[in-house]
């Protein structure tokens, strides 16, 4: 790593770390008023939490040595980070394991104990996260090692949550009045501020997964945009077919599955790919928006639908998408055959079963000592003022 | 004295309170509410989801007047709020047992 490629790293991790606080105010504006500080601590307390775990423990379990299924201690309380690019790719992972967790709290609106969500996070940062982490992405690791390709998160990052948040949500079950009564958005520019703030970031979160400041990262850079905008458009079609209006949730719903689908295929696809991988992804997770009917979930902010299946039509698209003259390997479509493919599909089915497996056992543990969700009368009032003694509009 | 209670869409709240200060009144209250009548409400879609709306964004407006000035303002509310439109509005009257101008203390037909 030259200099060129520590500042651009560096600068990743800045884009990186905004896309909590982006995400934060994407969910916000979905959420009702009551709510809007609830789902905001939420996601800005990951960084305060996630990034202490990491820089204890987390990133040494994450990338400390080369066994299978988890890293060491070598890195423990950042000892041993030895180096400028060192420092920075620490950084810059941290970053992703702070938004990992966050995600889920789209699933759960409205209805958790801050506590309960705080300790939960905290536990996940450490025995899921970590380990997915190390599995995808250092060397050693099975899914690595395998040959399953993850630019920047599709399976560790999206796969990952997106389980976790249909888990928990099963436990924890719906919002009272759901299905009964309307809850809809209350600050719609809330959530296009965050979906600006998003896609903006997101170009650190799959360039800066080049490690490396060239025209791989380039060529991530430009995947990513296109994808969003793809997905964009792929949702507003299918939207615009079956409403009859296309709308701004819409339009910030599709950039964004675009967006959680070209995440593992950032640097390893080309040419038109993005754009295919991106109306895919807008249009398929539309479609996964009834998932949660047909499981009869209350995934507040499909998070299923938007970061479980987009993470998975992306990690399984790079399977066919893959073009090694770009990085990587070949998939289908460009005479790799299927083994891309096969490798994909076995990582994104052993990360979607430890996580699910082991999220489930933290919530029920967590549920049945100290309660996941809030009171019925809490949750009435809001979280705002139940958990936070606070209210977000004084007007 | 009397309470002229109005409640109108809320576009047409500029040209209310213009036409209420031609016709002499001095000041007016008015609100955000929500409401229905024979309006009914609408529907909006947030992902594919359809949320029926009951309640309609209105603007309440009241005014105390003096009573031979009564029916006067709710012609003049009435004209002027109206686009022919289901949701128009209501307008009602009531009574004011007691009035008192808070700076002064003038209390009556001097506080209107």
């Amino acid at each position: 790593m030259d200099s060129g490629d520590t500042a651009w790293l560096m600068t990743s991790a800045a884009l990186v770390l905004f896309m909590t606080p982006g995400l934060a105010f994407f969910y916000a504006g979905m959420v009702r008023s009551k709510n809007v500080l609830g789902m905001l601590m939420q996601n800005i307390f990951a960084m305060g939490i996630i990034s202490i775990i990491w820089a204890t423990i987390g990133f040494s379990l994450a990338f400390g040595g080369d066994a299978p299924l988890l890293g060491n201690l070598d890195y423990a309380f950042m000892g041993d980070i030895a180096s400028d690019e060192g420092m920075a790719f620490f950084a810059f992972q941290m970053m992703f394991a702070v938004i990992t967790p966050a995600l889920i709290t789209g699933a759960t609106a409205d209805r958790l104990k801050f506590g309960s969500y705080a300790i939960f996070i905290a536990i996940w940062s450490i025995v899921v996260y970590s380990p997915v982490a190390h599995w995808v992405w250092d060397a050693g690791g099975w899914i690595f090692d395998m040959g399953a390709q993850d630019f920047a998160g599709g399976a560790a990052i999206h796969i990952n949550a997106g389980i976790a948040a249909l888990v928990i949500v099963a436990v924890i079950g719906q919002r009272r009045g759901h299905g009964t009564e309307p809850m809809p958005p209350h600050n719609l520019p809330f959530t296009v501020l965050g979906t600006g703030i998003l896609w903006f970031g997101w170009f650190g979160f799959n360039a800066g997964s080049a490690l490396a400041a060239d025209g791989v990262a380039a060529q991530a850079l430009v995947n990513t945009h296109l994808a969003a905008a793809a997905g964009m458009i792929g949702w507003l079609i299918v939207e615009q077919i079956k409403t009859g209006h296309p709308t701004v949730l819409g339009a910030c719903s599709g950039a964004v599955a675009g967006l959680v689908a070209i995440t593992p295929c950032a640097g390893f696809v080309g040419e038109m790919s993005p754009i295919w991988i991106g109306l895919i992804a807008g249009a398929g997770c539309y479609f996964a928006l009834q998932m949660k009917e047909l499981l009869r979930l209350d995934d507040s902010l499909d998070v299923i639908a938007v970061h479980l299946v987009g993470g998975l039509i992306g990690t399984v698209l790079l399977g066919f998408f893959g073009d090694s003259s770009i990085s990587g390997a070949d998939g289908l479509f460009y005479g790799g055959g299927g083994e891309l493919l096969k490798d994909q599909v076995l990582a994104a089915l052993g990360v979607m079963l430890f996580s699910g497996v082991v999220s489930y056992v933290i919530a029920v543990a967590l549920d049945k000592t100290i309660g996941l969700r809030v009171d019925p009368d809490d949750e009435l009032v809001g979280l705002d003022q139940s958990q936070h003694a606070e209210s977000a509009y004084q007007a | 004295m009397k309470l002229v209670t109005a409640v109108i869409k809320p576009f047409k709240l500029d040209e209310v309170k213009d036409a209420l200060k031609a016709a002499g009144v001095g000041g007016m209250t008015v609100g955000e509410v929500r409401g229905f009548g024979r309006q009914g409400g609408h529907t909006e879609t947030y992902r594919g989801a359809e949320y029926q709306i009951d309640f309609v964004p209105k603007v309440v407006l009241e005014a105390v007047v003096d009573d031979a000035q009564a029916d006067l303002v709710v012609d003049t509310i009435a004209k002027a709020a109206a686009t022919g439109k289901i949701g128009d509005g209501k307008i009602w009257v009531t009574g004011v047992d007691r009035i008192v101008r808070i700076r002064t203390g003038e209390e009556g037909g001097d506080a209107v």
